[in-house]
């Protein structure tokens, strides 16, 4: 009975605690515009619709365990479907959104089929084979696409009664649709759907024992993934205002899962982390030479994937760890060490204050804490065989 | 209840069931016993369609079983554990055991997606049956534990809370006490048999550990390369000179 009395207390607290996040979290991003320059806007802007892509890449990378180096591809549809709506239908900016999002979940159906079949680097192969083939295919599309010279369409403009700036406007706009896109994404997998996907990239036989059925639950986390990817490409026609094959390159869909990867698979704010890493560090590094963001990106990369294998996401629950492990570590050493052979005599006295009882503290905690963050931000394994 | 009938499967030139035929009547305990290789865990994963078999019959309650997709077995009341664990391991063991009623559930991509009242309603529904069934397997301390990294045993209970969480008629138990130490089988022995009583159901296990078995199944099935060799209540199996010629051989 006390048992359950504590859960419902931490349940509550927990409770509370998300909600003070996201009011925060919502107050500095409504904030936010009104405090930075134009410039630094649309930055904020990029990162919020790379965090949509990445958010769809990481239902199916990160939660359901298989693999996608064409994602740059579906980021690329949506783009277009809003571009050539507006340039060629003048549609208004929001009629574009579901067209794109569902032209993309379509496409995304299409391909989880084929996916079904593939895993591993075969799977990685065909869909880095579509993000390939793409760029070409819409240059030579010439009178819909524009070809190699793309296609400028206007932006959305900001109403009279809103009295915001270009950049303001745009930036709100971004907003609303990412923390849609994000609470989607959540809702989806805190359902009995996103236990099903998890279960599958964890054991796929036992999930089908269980009455998961595979290729429903498979296919349809590729299409989802696709939709959250045009979304994003549809924003981002909305941001740039311009479109061209060479912004697509089979490098935007390696740098999406390099930025899922470093924000961090399987978490939920992952993709936020990732999305700003992906768009800060090329701009921040471009200041150092013009040869400076590849490396920079790939050093970065590197150096991330050593401190916090789990991402960026799991850095909190992991550092924590890593410092209980080197306090206990240098509280098993001191005893030795100079300062107990100089106070023998009270051997309970010697030990300095906080470091004698948080050494059999950490010790006895150590098997279970590591185990915490691994729930948050998984293991970096992205494909099991 | 479940009526297997001549049933066969071979892999390449191996036979691993030559026509296997017996019932499991309602509410009543079965073993499955033989030497290694004998085929009892082929004739689990035909159960539960993980491989189809070359010939036979297989019937629950009347209803084809071959005849199901994989997916669909676990709807019809049929549960089972595997012989090395098939948890999932960077699920909690409450996120587990909720999988485990997977095909309790309804909820669609979509009212996930949008969460409507009905996914909400369905949610907590779940999490309470899985919250009652840790309970009474004494599980609740661990409900947030990733599966990984508990002991074996531990995991061996969970296994069977997830089994359970499908409200199942039939259990299937893949070596369910492989691996444990004396005093542990005699625990899951009583924690099996409490459970059968209370949810009313019906049991098949694979063992090797033959105190297991004689103290837990009314009936035992002995396999010895892939034939039926025996069938008989435990005191009976344990004098029947087949059985006792393929577990030690006999004299020349």
């Amino acid at each position: 009975m006390s048992t359950i009395a504590v859960t419902l207390g931490t349940d509550r607290a927990r409770r509370l605690r998300a909600a003070l996040t996201v009011l925060l979290a919502a107050a500095v991003a409504v904030g936010a515009p009104f405090y930075f320059a134009p410039f630094q806007v649309f930055q904020l802007t990029m990162v919020l619709l790379y965090a949509v892509a990445l958010a769809g890449l990481n239902l199916l990378v990160g939660f359901g365990g298989q693999i996608s180096l064409g994602h740059g591809a579906f980021f690329a549809a949506g783009a277009y479907t809003s571009a050539v709506m507006l340039d060629r239908y003048d549609t208004g900016h929001l009629a574009t959104l579901p067209v794109a999002a569902a032209g993309c979940f379509l496409l995304g159906l299409a391909l989880g089929v084929p996916a079904l079949r593939l895993r591993g680097l075969y799977l990685a192969l065909v869909t880095l084979s579509l993000a390939v083939f793409l760029p070409p295919l819409l240059k030579r599309l010439e009178p819909v696409t524009g070809g190699s010279m793309g296609l400028i369409v206007d932006k959305p403009q900001p109403p009279a009664w809103s009295g915001l700036a270009e950049d303001q406007w745009t930036y709100f706009v971004v907003l609303a649709v990412t923390a849609v896109a994000l609470l989607l994404a959540r809702n989806l997998l805190r359902s009995r759907v996103g236990r099903a996907l998890r279960a599958v990239r964890d054991d796929e036989s036992a999930a089908e024992v269980m009455g998961v059925r595979l290729s429903l639950h498979k296919t349809l986390a590729f299409a989802w993934s696709a939709m959250f990817a045009g979304v994003a490409g549809c924003l981002y026609t909305w941001v740039i205002g311009f479109v061209s094959p060479d912004s697509f390159s089979f490098v935007l869909s390696v740098t999406l899962l390099a930025g899922l990867v470093v924000g961090g698979l399987a978490s939920l704010y992952g993709p936020l982390l990732g999305a700003a890493f992906v768009t800060y560090v090329p701009s921040v590094s471009q200041d150092l030479s013009e040869a400076a963001p590849g490396v920079v990106f790939g050093l970065l990369i590197i150096a991330v994937m050593f401190v916090a294998p789990t991402g960026l996401a799991g850095l909190p629950g992991r550092v924590p760890v890593a410092v209980a492990r080197r306090l206990s570590d240098v509280a098993a050493r001191r005893p030795s060490g100079v300062s107990a052979v100089l106070h023998r005599t009270p051997p309970a006295a010697s030990a300095p204050g906080p470091e004698s009882p948080s050494r059999p503290g950490t010790r006895a905690s150590e098997p279970l804490t590591p185990a915490d963050p691994e729930t948050v931000g998984a293991p970096p394994r992205t494909e099991k065989e | 209840m479940l009526a297997v009938d001549g049933i066969t499967v071979r892999f390449g030139g191996i036979t691993a069931l030559d026509g296997v035929s017996f019932t499991v009547g309602p509410g009543t305990a079965v073993g499955l016993i033989g030497p290694n290789g004998a085929g009892k865990t082929t004739l689990f994963n035909c159960l539960t369609r993980r491989c189809t078999p070359d010939g036979g019959d297989v019937r629950f309650e009347g209803e084809d079983l071959l005849a199901l997709p994989p997916h669909a077995v676990a709807g019809r009341g049929i549960a089972r554990t595997f012989q090395n664990l098939g948890l999932f391991p960077r699920l909690t063991v409450r996120e587990n055991v909720m999988v485990g009623a997977h095909s309790r559930g309804r909820t669609g991509h979509l009212a996930a997606a949008l969460r409507l009242p009905r996914v909400r309603r369905e949610e907590r529904e779940l999490g309470d049956l899985a919250d009652d069934l840790l309970r009474r397997l004494g599980l609740a301390d661990v409900a947030g534990h990733p599966a990984a990294g508990l002991p074996f045993g531990t995991l061996k209970r969970v296994e069977l809370a997830r089994a359970l969480a499908a409200r199942p008629r039939l259990l299937l138990l893949d070596e369910p006490v492989n691996g444990l130490s004396h005093g542990e089988v005699g625990q899951f022995a009583d924690l099996v048999r409490s459970v059968c009583q209370d949810f009313d159901l019906t049991l098949l296990v694979v063992e090797h550990h033959m105190g297991f078995v004689m103290g837990l199944c009314d009936k035992v099935v002995c396999l010895d390369f892939g034939r039926k060799i025996a069938e008989a209540p435990p005191e009976e199996i344990q004098r029947d000179p087949a059985v006792v010629e393929a577990y030690l051989g006999v004299a020349a």
